[in-house]
């Protein structure tokens, strides 16, 4: 599948030589594949990353920015493609981490991969122990060339602190260190900034542009824009498991800039991200603007995650909450249905229920598709008929089940949502992701005197035709009376469905647009600069 | 895929890392229920891989296994006293594994047996005595159930209700309890209920005796009722309630129960509150069926006797009585062939059942799979 025509030695893995070329040679070119299970993650999606640069891999949440860069760290497998290193071909069956170490690539993983009861020291050498004697490891000099290694380029660690006692800016420093102490010439970063303060932030960028300069190619995995402004040299767009953009800083950029992505296109770059297909209309017929309120949040906090969130829903409107994942949904969809501690107020059908159980809000009339089906959504190891029932006395009855109406609510449903197979004895587990999804559709959408619904990501990994019709039965619960509130990270789906969207960020509400404001050419542009933090509200 | 991150979370946050070893372990053990098939074959190749293993050591030891079984067999099968025996046993064993099998259906591992039958054990033999010579069996014998099932519940509850309020691991606690009970029953019967230098308490009222069986003189008696009944009704719940609904759901996706709205602590601390009700009630077997009296180490060995059976019995309540009746055989059956090999090598068979059923798991898994 690659491009490239080159010599394709079938030596296999670690075949890349310790070639000093110089900068802007390409270190990597890839051409990945990945499936999981029925979700194809990668298609044909290519990167190539030149020696001297850093290279941002950008897109939005579920894009595959994370697979596609543990494949080229060996960490997952890659179904098929092709992959480069310094001119070799690797052989992608038999690429792992070890191999991608010896060919110099290093990898800083999302949420860290440091042993916690080993020293950094430790962490650093482990799989290639230095030592003195059959079976005795000599720590000491690798823990005196990490001290200084970190000294020289700005990021001072503590060889003999234990990993789990650093905080997690200093446990990231340190695996930098350590994969540039093993001789990484490939340094990737996944999402890095996440876990840091702003200072901590700028010294990190500074610290790669140096890194850079010095030879050092560097993958920066993010969705953050200012920071591909700040430090990228060339950008690489992923959408939906593709590359749909390349951009370069133009090339009369010196090697050493100090920050070339200011001559990238910033708003081109965001456009890239989030598509740039037009909203269909919605089917919904807007709320009448007396409308009572169905779902009211006034100043709603969850720890540091969440903070002083104002949000009302109308009966009958479909409200949006638009953002990069990780921007405070997840915590917003817990606070309403009850199941994380919040501060503030929630109002249920008007009803106060922040302190209510979760039991207790569906008695008030809630419905909650939760974002993560396989993790809270369903009992996978159960069947359908039981899924469909699980929490909901009206149907199984008090204490003792009424078996006749668990069966025929599975039949009703079953029909209504196309679920298949249309067995109620099914077990969930080995449905498609778009009929388990229809299940937990089904089973809060059927629930009776609905008043709110709560709709956290709730196509994500459903094929087409599941989509159209959880839309279809979201947009009939607003026409039912129903306020709705979907969380989503798809800009399309939500452009698609509400009514009004307001945009998170860090925990915070930090814009809103409704009615034509989402109907025109630019609203794209715009929510997707607000959900980057490319531009203030 | 990107995984979700929290940009806002504070420096020194850490992600929660794998489940430790003590909540893999009893996951390693359960299996979802989704077919009858499955756990029968595993419970087979369990009990056939044991008597393989029990054979080897026979041989070990310089016997023929063909006759020793043939022996253990024929000697148990055609002597009541023996097959009494082996009722006697199997009414503890069905308790205390219904005790471990419902807990573990519910997510949680009670290996608390040996604290909630020594806890049903001392309140029987209390109520018993305390009750005036002359008590109708009518009002005796509830009495003293209760009495042993409410007090098998008090350490159930308290396991469950640690984990939930505290996040103590009910293995850890289950642990702790065990010794702490074992030696406050040693106390208490040293304090008030030991008579004169024996180790045996007074005996309790004629009423709260229960009837022998009178197989051979065996101590078979009828609190075998008593547990086949509470096997029944633990089935009724499991298959017909919401009841069982919950715990079913709370045990293999917690996540999913507590999204629904069910509440997952409070599912916990009532399973284990029936678990240890279900455990004391073993105490009707030695004390009111058998030896009408507290003695010390009585009913030792049942509660964890329990893990084989609910282990064996694939945590299925029909499973916990076939299970319970085949270590009850097994156990008389040692006795008959305790002639011919040392009588701790039949004994041994039944971890070695835990170990064997335990390793089947994966393997009947992996035929599913192939086939």
């Amino acid at each position: 599948m690659t491009q490239e025509s080159g010599p394709s030695s079938a030596a296999g893995a670690a075949s890349a030589r310790a070639t000093t070329g110089g900068a802007g040679e390409a270190l990597i070119r890839a051409e990945l594949d990945k499936r999981y299970g029925a979700n194809q993650v990668l298609t044909g999606a290519r990167l190539t990353v030149r020696r001297g640069t850093v290279h941002a891999l950008v897109g939005e949440n579920g894009a595959g920015k994370s697979t596609l860069v543990k494949i080229l760290a060996g960490v997952v497998h890659g179904d098929g493609g092709a992959l480069e290193i310094a001119g070799g071909a690797v052989e992608l069956a038999t690429w792992e981490r070890r191999a991608a170490r010896a060919a110099g690539i290093g990898i800083v993983q999302q949420h860290g991969a440091s042993a916690g009861a080993l020293s950094v020291v430790e962490n650093a050498v482990l799989g290639i122990e230095p030592l003195r004697g059959p079976g005795i490891v000599e720590l000491g000099p690798a823990a005196s060339a990490l001290r200084a290694l970190g000294e020289r380029i700005g990021l001072p660690v503590e060889p003999w602190v234990k990993a789990e006692r650093l905080p997690l800016g200093a446990a990231q420093r340190a695996e930098i260190v350590a994969a540039l102490h093993q001789g990484a010439k490939l340094l990737i970063l996944d999402e890095p900034t996440a876990v840091l303060t702003p200072v901590e932030v700028d010294g990190l960028l500074a610290t790669l542009r140096r890194l850079a300069a010095e030879g050092t190619a560097i993958v920066l995995v993010t969705h953050k824009l200012d920071e591909v402004r700040a430090v990228a040299d060339e950008v690489t767009v992923l959408r939906a498991g593709k590359t749909v953009a390349v951009f370069a800083a133009s090339r009369d950029a010196a090697p050493g800039d100090a920050a070339p992505g200011s001559r990238l296109d910033v708003a081109a770059i965001a456009r890239a991200m989030v598509g740039t297909d037009l909203p269909a209309a919605p089917a919904a017929v807007a709320p009448a603007a007396d409308a009572r309120t169905v779902l009211e949040l006034s100043g709603v906090s969850v720890g540091s995650e969440l903070r002083a969130i104002d949000l009302a829903v109308r009966a009958g409107e479909i409200v949006g909450v638009a953002g990069v994942d990780g921007n405070g949904q997840r915590e917003l969809a817990l606070a309403i249905a009850g199941l994380v501690k919040s501060t503030g107020e929630i109002r249920i059908g008007g009803q106060l229920a922040t302190r209510a159980s979760p039991a207790a809000r569906f008695a008030l009339g809630l419905a909650h598709i939760p974002e993560d089906r396989q993790h809270g959504g369903l009992w996978l190891d159960a069947t359908i008929a039981d899924n469909l029932a699980l929490g909901r006395a009206d149907v199984t009855g008090r204490f003792r089940i009424d078996r006749a109406r668990v069966l025929a609510h599975a039949a009703t449903q079953i029909a209504e949502l196309d679920i298949r197979p249309a067995a109620p004895t099914a077990v969930v587990r080995s449905l498609s992701g778009g009929n388990q999804q229809k299940v937990v559709i089904g089973r809060e959408l059927s629930r009776r005197g609905l008043s709110c619904v709560l709709a956290a990501q709730p196509t994500r990994g459903v094929d087409l035709g599941a989509v159209v019709r959880i839309h279809d039965r979201l947009r009939g619960a607003a026409a039912a009376g129903a306020g709705v509130l979907v969380i989503s990270a798809d800009l399309d789906e939500l452009l698609a469905l509400c009514h009004r969207l307001v945009v998170v960020l860090r925990g915070r509400i930090v814009g809103e647009r409704a009615g034509e404001a989402l109907r025109d050419a630019g609203a794209r542009n715009a929510l997707g600069a607000l959900m980057t933090g490319a531009e203030a509200a | 895929m990107t995984t979700p991150h929290a940009p806002g979370r504070p420096p020194d946050a850490r992600e929660p890392g794998p489940d430790p070893v003590w909540v893999r372990l009893p996951q390693a053990f359960r299996i979802p229920f989704s077919g009858a098939r499955r756990e029968i074959q595993t419970a087979v190749i369990g009990l056939l891989v044991s008597i393989a293993i029990g054979s080897v050591m026979m041989l070990i030891v310089g016997k023929a296994p063909g006759q020793v079984w043939w022996v253990m067999l024929s000697e148990t099968a055609g002597d009541p006293s023996l097959m009494g025996q082996a009722l006697y046993r199997a009414t503890g064993i069905m308790l205390t594994g219904l005790a471990v099998a419902l807990p573990l259906e519910a997510g949680l591992f009670n290996i608390g047996g040996e604290a909630q039958v020594t806890a049903g054990v001392v309140a029987c033999a209390l109520v018993g005595t305390a009750l005036p010579a002359g008590t109708p069996a009518a009002i005796a014998i509830p009495l003293c159930l209760l009495a042993a099932a409410a007090s098998g519940g008090l350490i159930g509850g308290a396991i469950g209700g640690l984990r939930v309020a505290r996040g103590a691991h009910e293995v850890i606690t289950s642990i702790m309890l065990n010794s702490i009970v074992a030696s406050f029953a040693l106390y208490l019967g040293n304090r008030v209920m030991f008579r004169n230098g024996t180790t045996t308490g007074a005996s309790i009222v004629s009423g709260a005796e229960l009837p022998q069986l009178g197989l051979g003189g065996s101590s078979a008696n009828a609190s075998i009722f008593v547990a086949v009944l509470a096997v029944a009704v633990v089935w009724w719940l499991r298959a017909q309630t919401t009841w069982g609904l919950a715990w079913r759901a709370v045990g293999q996706s917690p996540e999913a129960a507590r999204t629904a709205g069910i509440s997952v602590g409070k599912v916990r601390i009532a399973v284990m509150t029936a678990a240890g009700a279900l455990a004391g009630l073993a105490a009707a077997n030695f004390v009111m069926g058998n030896k009408h009296a507290f003695e010390e180490g009585l009913g030792r060995g049942t509660g964890f006797a329990g893990i084989s059976v609910a282990l064996l019995g694939r945590m299925h309540p029909v499973g916990v009585v076939l299970a319970a009746l085949v270590l009850g055989f097994l156990s008389s059956g040692g006795v008959a062939v305790s002639t011919y090999v040392p009588k701790e090598l039949v004994e041994v068979l039944q971890p070695v059942v835990v170990l064997a059923v335990a390793a089947a798991v994966p393997l009947v898994r992996r035929m599913e799979a192939a086939a």
